[in-house]
């Protein structure tokens, strides 16, 4: 799914990336991981209480789905400049977020791509939107 | 009646005295357990760069490559605030990167926050803390910046 230099165009939707469904290992492991123990994140009682109709992932979790579609679509030799992102809405533990993009600007002299990224859940909704730089390699 | 934190008044005639508010530097060392650990959180186990040190290094990287999202890890609290959790939202985030992290980077790191903005509508009012990290090497020169827009409603 890495871009090719020479093969971009403007409008382009590169390969999405689907991600396995999100469970409990992986907040856990994410969790660990990032430092973010809020038990909303972990823990269904803590999710209830916080008014939530059960646990919910961490927003930076989706946000790491697409900073590695960004870097999967930089390749090994390219590199992610910038990544900015939005929560919009809520990720639910047993979601299936897809990243997907499409190519909004290509600098020949940097040799830079910039995307539209937005990660969606299983109904289509966009969850976690933005926009990375993606500068590519030789 | 006061929470843990100040009600809402209390922070809505303080906040814009936390403009300008810095942390101070926190020096974090970044280490290849930690990226590997992080890289297989996100389900990006699979990455080389993240978790290959050898192939990492034949790609001309020093070890192992951060996720984009990595300086995630780099947390500090926003100086000056003392808002619960409970009331934070996390609405927006950035990275900027002046050249990859890799491990055995050691960053000195500030976050400052850059300005507050009141937000009406809805049934209550709320306040977006717009914060920035700086990440900087050991030499000084700046590495990463992260933007993180807080939401406390």
């Amino acid at each position: 799914m890495e871009l090719v230099w020479g093969e971009l165009s403007v409008g382009q939707e590169p390969e999405s990336l689907v991600n396995p469904p999100i469970d409990k290992l992986q907040l856990v492991k994410y969790a660990a991981a990032s430092g973010d123990f809020n038990l909303i994140h972990l823990d269904e009682e803590t999710a209830r209480k916080n008014g939530l109709d059960t646990i919910i992932a961490h927003g930076m979790l989706s946000m790491g789905f697409l900073g590695h579609y960004a870097a999967r679509l930089a390749g090994v030799n390219g590199f992610v400049r910038r990544i900015q992102v939005r929560f919009s809405k809520m990720v639910y533990i047993g979601d299936t977020i897809t990243c997907r993009g499409k190519i909004t600007a290509i600098d020949e002299a940097s040799r830079s791509v910039v995307l539209e990224i937005r990660a969606e859940n299983a109904a289509g909704e966009k969850v976690t939107y933005g926009e990375a730089e993606i500068v590519l390699g030789g | 009646m006061k929470e843990a934190g100040g009600d809402s008044l209390t922070i809505f005639e303080e906040y814009k005295n936390w403009i300008g508010n810095t942390s101070d530097e926190v020096i974090f060392e970044v280490e290849k357990g930690a990226i590997r650990a992080f890289a297989r959180a996100i389900g990006a186990g699979d990455f080389p760069l993240y978790t290959d040190e050898a192939f990492a290094r034949r790609q001309g990287y020093a070890s192992l490559v951060a996720p984009p999202t990595f300086p995630t890890t780099f947390f500090i609290p926003m100086p000056g605030v003392n808002v619960p959790l409970s009331r934070l939202i996390h609405g927006e985030q950035a990275f900027i990167y002046e050249r990859p992290i890799v491990a055995g980077d050691v960053l000195r790191v500030q976050r400052k926050i850059v300005d507050v903005v009141e937000k009406k509508g809805g049934r209550w009012d709320m306040l977006i803390a717009k914060t920035e990290y700086y990440g900087r090497d050991l030499q000084g020169n700046l590495v990463y910046t992260a933007k993180t827009n807080v939401i406390i409603h």
